[in-house]
């Protein structure tokens, strides 16, 4: 076997392998899946020297260890957390080389929820549809990192970037999400569209790379009955019977049957794929551009 | 047609029903064949067709606005053939539905030619219609927590075909050998929207 590869010996909460995702198949019912936070995840591929479509590490709040067989450049980003190689302390937000048999040890994020981890050369996980991203919701892509799991490693291509630190945003201590009301506020009072846009909410712990659900005030319907399934996109805000405004994330279904009350805006939601459960949510409504 | 802005760069068309809605599809995937609409994602569901990904979202808002429902596209491409056993666990309670005898309910179904509305739910499911309104029938009161692959199933006016198993609340009527989705394989989905879809009865072996 090849000596690109890297044994998984922690694979942490939820670890998946990320890149830009497989957009153009939602007519499928193929969700987009990808990094949640973009940004970060091309960042650190820039850190190390790999193109944006490189895939990554996306890990879960408490991160993830692995060995990889020869020595190879890294950088972690997203979520600031504790790394270490070999127990000793290396850069975070910096590209650092990992001896060949180092335990590179990603921690518990200080802040924030998703730590992205990039390797030279990618992680190269068999792509489907184009893509080596994991999606949770249609099981699409590799399953989810698990202890002694062997993730192969493309060939670097590029050269990395010479930096001691590169700043990242810091994870919200407040997540204030602009959106453009529609396509159907109209199925809610007009009393639940200024709720909707006014209160705070808060992200609930029951958030995934679907959704970042919210508790708080519950939107009350004007229109009752059910909505004909319609397809949906990132950012779209829909409420269940529940009346709680659910945000779809990257691995969001492509049709969906509850009404969409308003859209985030997409530079937003980097933000919220970082907010970690109890972070309070505003929903400002903005004109559309 | 009415159009609704969906964020900044997506437009939901809205039509009256599922025959204008492949009406509209069929002209907006020609437009795009053409050259004359660059987006992203086309996905028709039961009553809109969702443009994502749009350069100028209310120009063509206004243009579509402004236009007719187009006539409906002839059937065209071929029909995929699905084997059927018409084995499943509700037969007897869509049978009791339609008020027609057990064996009856497959006979109807299979002299149905259906037509993939839509995807959704899964990658390869398709929202099948063709069976005439009388046939409706509601999901199940209590979803199944398993549905296991190939079932088939039917769900207000919709046949559907599990590609893979998963929970579901449809009335499942049958089951099909045949393999909805393949990633390995070009394409990996057998039903995409608008393939013509016809069930096949084998015998059981």
């Amino acid at each position: 076997m090849t000596d690109r590869a890297l044994a998984v010996v922690r694979a942490g909460a939820l670890t998946t392998v990320q890149d830009l995702g497989r957009p153009g198949h939602a007519h499928l019912g193929v969700p987009r899946s990808g990094a949640l936070d973009g940004p970060a995840a091309a960042l650190v591929n820039r850190l190390v020297g790999n193109p944006p479509e490189a895939a990554v590490l996306e890990t879960t709040l408490n991160g993830c260890a692995v060995r990889p067989r020869s020595t190879i450049l890294v950088a972690v980003g997203g979520a600031p957390c504790p790394v270490t190689v070999d127990g000793r302390p290396v850069a975070w937000g910096a590209p650092v080389h990992v001896p060949a048999g180092a335990l590179l040890d990603i921690g518990t994020a200080f802040s924030g929820v998703r730590a992205y981890v990039a390797f030279a050369g990618g992680v190269a996980v068999e792509p489907v549809l184009g893509s080596r991203s994991t999606d949770l919701l249609s099981g699409l892509g590799p399953a989810p990192l698990t202890n002694g799991a062997i993730l192969p490693l493309g060939s670097p291509t590029g050269l990395h970037a010479r930096v001691d630190f590169a700043p990242q945003p810091r994870p919200p201590v407040e997540l204030v999400l602009r959106v453009t009301l529609g396509p159907r506020d109209d199925w809610f009072t007009p009393e639940a569209v200024r709720t909707f846009t006014s209160r705070v909410y808060q992200v609930s712990s029951a958030s995934n790379r679907i959704g970042l659900r919210t508790e708080g005030p519950t939107l009350e319907r004007a229109l009752t009955g059910e909505l004909p399934s319609e397809g949906m996109v990132l950012g779209a805000v829909q409420v269940p019977p529940d009346g709680r405004p659910v945000v779809f994330l990257a691995d969001h279904p492509t049709t969906g049957g509850y009404p969409v009350i308003a859209v985030v805006r997409p530079t937003d939601l980097p933000a919220a794929a970082q907010a970690v459960p109890g972070t309070p949510v505003r929903f400002v409504a903005v004109r559309r551009r | 047609m009415r159009t609704l802005r969906v964020g900044d760069d997506a437009l939901l068309v809205e039509v009256a029903s599922g025959e204008e809605a492949e009406a509209v599809h069929a002209e907006l995937l020609r437009r795009r064949a053409e050259g004359l609409l660059t987006v992203r994602e086309i996905v028709p569901a039961a009553r809109t067709v969702l443009l994502d990904g749009l350069a100028d979202p209310a120009r063509l808002a206004s243009e579509l606005t402004a236009s007719d429902v187009p006539p409906a596209p002839p059937r065209a491409g071929e029909v995929i053939d699905l084997p059927v056993r018409y084995d499943g666990p509700d037969l007897a309670d869509v049978a009791a539905l339609w008020g027609v005898p057990e064996e009856e309910v497959g006979r109807i179904h299979a002299a149905t030619e259906f037509r993939v509305a839509f995807c959704g739910f899964a990658p390869g499911f398709g929202y099948l219609t063709g069976l005439p309104a009388r046939y409706d029938v509601p999901r199940r009161a209590t979803p199944r927590t398993a549905v296991h692959a190939g079932a088939v199933g039917l769900a207000g006016p919709y046949t559907g075909v599990y590609p893979r198993a998963s929970p579901g609340g449809w009335q499942l009527i049958g089951t099909t050998d045949a393999v909805l989705w393949d990633h390995t394989r070009v394409p990996a989905a057998l039903l995409s929207p608008g393939t013509r879809v016809r069930f096949v009865p084998v015998a059981d072996v």
